[in-house]
């Protein structure tokens, strides 16, 4: 009999071979947490270039003061599903607050964005339906499609001809279709034409799904995301959403306007059976919340950082992934993999950290530095970003 | 008139040229994934190839069961001729 783990021994050697270049990337700790910006890591001072904190609430005191006010109140955790005994005053506060900041009807509250995907997707589809779904997809999209048995159509990345095309040839049967984009795509920070796509509901009929995962807070003039920055809330039938980027925390929601979507509390095998998240959580993620809404100056910021970002890194001669407009996910292309890991630790050594992202989790199968801004980054911040850029390009001059 | 699994495993040959980068030799036995050694991304990238050559849309639950050249042509065929 074969062992197991034998079938990940070229994963393996992979991984050893990048680590004998410097620090583990997949295994990279920080020892201390100084702010949302800042970090201990291999015992220097770093400053966070690579985290999903757009909005930089993750030290806020009102937040961190809910948080312990929760945890005193309601205990350390839920022990048990949301369908069972673990649905606290927390999660329906929460659920209630998203829907009004999202302007729709219901919402629905689960343990990780992750999660959000796989119970939506595999709720709303089963084996009769079809799904569409762009190729630069999340894994937790992809995954969500396994798991609903769907049969399952992929199209190039952002290109609406090819969906129309696919929606044509496969028709609705005996099923619904249903059709998923993401707001924001996480590798490069390019987002789905979403105007376009649904534009296509006037000649094809199938029900969209957007991923605001990376949009929320972040996009639209309050923002709700791309939907509404693109205007076409009203054309989105379902979001969904996480907690663990802009709002600082950890889990996921869907909202929808569809009269009928509580049925997926009970219908939704990842909603239904893992505990319910912990009333911290749910306590933070309100107060975070209230906080963005509260202070949409926090976007500007963000928008100004991600420009100065872009536009720094363009200017010293660096290929960006994506630079058709401006997004908080600004990702260096690196002409090989080594080179790649060459600067990414290069990078660290000069107290900037960065996501490394490698083939074949990554579009085109681009070696990629992805770096992305958070409102609480200081300019002072920013330049030194893009200054450790330059100097881990040329520490690895003969590789590039 | 039908398009002959031959000819088609040509064209499929062809095609699996670009992701071939260790140049092993082809055979309608090739598995794809496997003995080309081309990731989860290239499959879909290929297969969109294929789909564009010939007109036609493969779903990724379609794919589970298709590992070689063959196999791939065959499904191909049941395509291209019954349109
Ligand atoms: C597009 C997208 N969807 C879903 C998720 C999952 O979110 P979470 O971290 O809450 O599981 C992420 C982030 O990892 C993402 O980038």
């Amino acid at each position: 009999m074969a062992d197991l783990l034998q079938k990940y021994e070229k994963l393996r050697r992979r991984h050893d071979d990048l680590v004998r270049f410097g620090a583990d990337a997949v295994m990279l700790v920080n020892e201390r947490l100084l702010s949302p910006t800042r970090a201990i890591i291999n015992g220097r001072e770093t400053i966070l270039a690579g985290t999903n904190n757009y909005m930089g609430v993750t030290f806020e005191p009102d937040c961190i003061a809910a948080g312990k006010r929760a945890l005193e109140q309601y205990g350390t955790g839920t022990t048990g599903s949301r369908i069972a005994n673990g649905t606290y005053a927390l999660h329906v506060q929460l659920e209630e607050a998203l829907a009004r900041f999202m302007n729709r009807r219901s919402c629905m509250v689960f343990s990780t964005g992750f999660q959000a995907n796989l119970s939506m997707i595999a709720g709303l589809c089963g084996p009769e339906d079809t799904i569409f779904i762009d190729m630069d997809s999340h894994a937790s999209i992809h995954d969500g499609c396994r798991l609903s048995g769907a049969k399952v159509v992929v199209f190039r990345h952002n290109d609406v001809e090819h969906l129309a095309k696919r929606l044509e040839r496969h028709p609705a049967e005996r099923g619904g279709r249903l059709v998923i984009v993401e707001g924001i795509y996480s590798m490069l920070g390019d987002f789905a034409p979403l105007k376009e796509i649904v534009a296509l509901k006037r000649e094809h009929d199938f029900q969209l799904l957007v991923d605001e995962a990376h949009s929320f807070g972040v996009l639209g003039e309050t923002g709700r995301g791309l939907a509404e920055m693109a205007g076409v809330e009203e054309g989105v039938d379902f979001i969904v959403g996480t907690f663990s980027k802009s709002l600082g925390g950890i889990g996921g929601y869907a909202v929808s306007n569809h009269p009928h979507f509580d049925v997926l509390r009970y219908a939704a095998r990842p909603y239904m059976f893992t505990a319910a998240p912990s009333p911290a959580s749910m306590a933070t993620t309100l107060c975070a919340l209230k906080k963005i809404e509260a202070e949409p100056e926090r976007r500007d910021i963000l928008m100004r950082n991600a420009e100065h970002l872009q536009k720094g890194l363009k200017e010293k001669g660096f290929e960006l992934g994506f630079d058709g407009a401006i997004t908080p996910v600004v990702a260096v292309i690196c002409p090989t993999e080594p080179a790649a890991v060459a600067m990414w630790n290069a990078l660290l050594e000069n107290g900037v950290y960065v996501n490394l992202a490698l083939p074949p989790g990554t579009p085109k199968k681009l070696a990629l530095l992805r770096a992305s801004v958070s409102s609480a980054h200081t300019p002072e911040e920013i330049d030194a970003v893009i200054a450790a850029f330059e100097k881990a390009r040329a520490a690895v001059a003969d590789l590039v | 008139m039908t398009t002959a699994h031959k000819d088609i495993e040509a064209t499929i040959m062809r095609l699996l040229q670009a992701y071939n980068k260790e140049e092993a030799p082809l055979s309608p036995e090739t598995n794809i994934a496997a003995d080309l050694n081309i990731d989860s991304a290239d499959v879909l990238n290929f297969v969109m190839e294929v789909e564009d050559e010939f007109d036609i849309d493969i779903s990724v639950n379609e794919l589970a069961d298709i590992h070689t050249i063959s196999q791939l042509a065959a499904l191909v065929a049941e395509r291209v001729n019954a349109d």
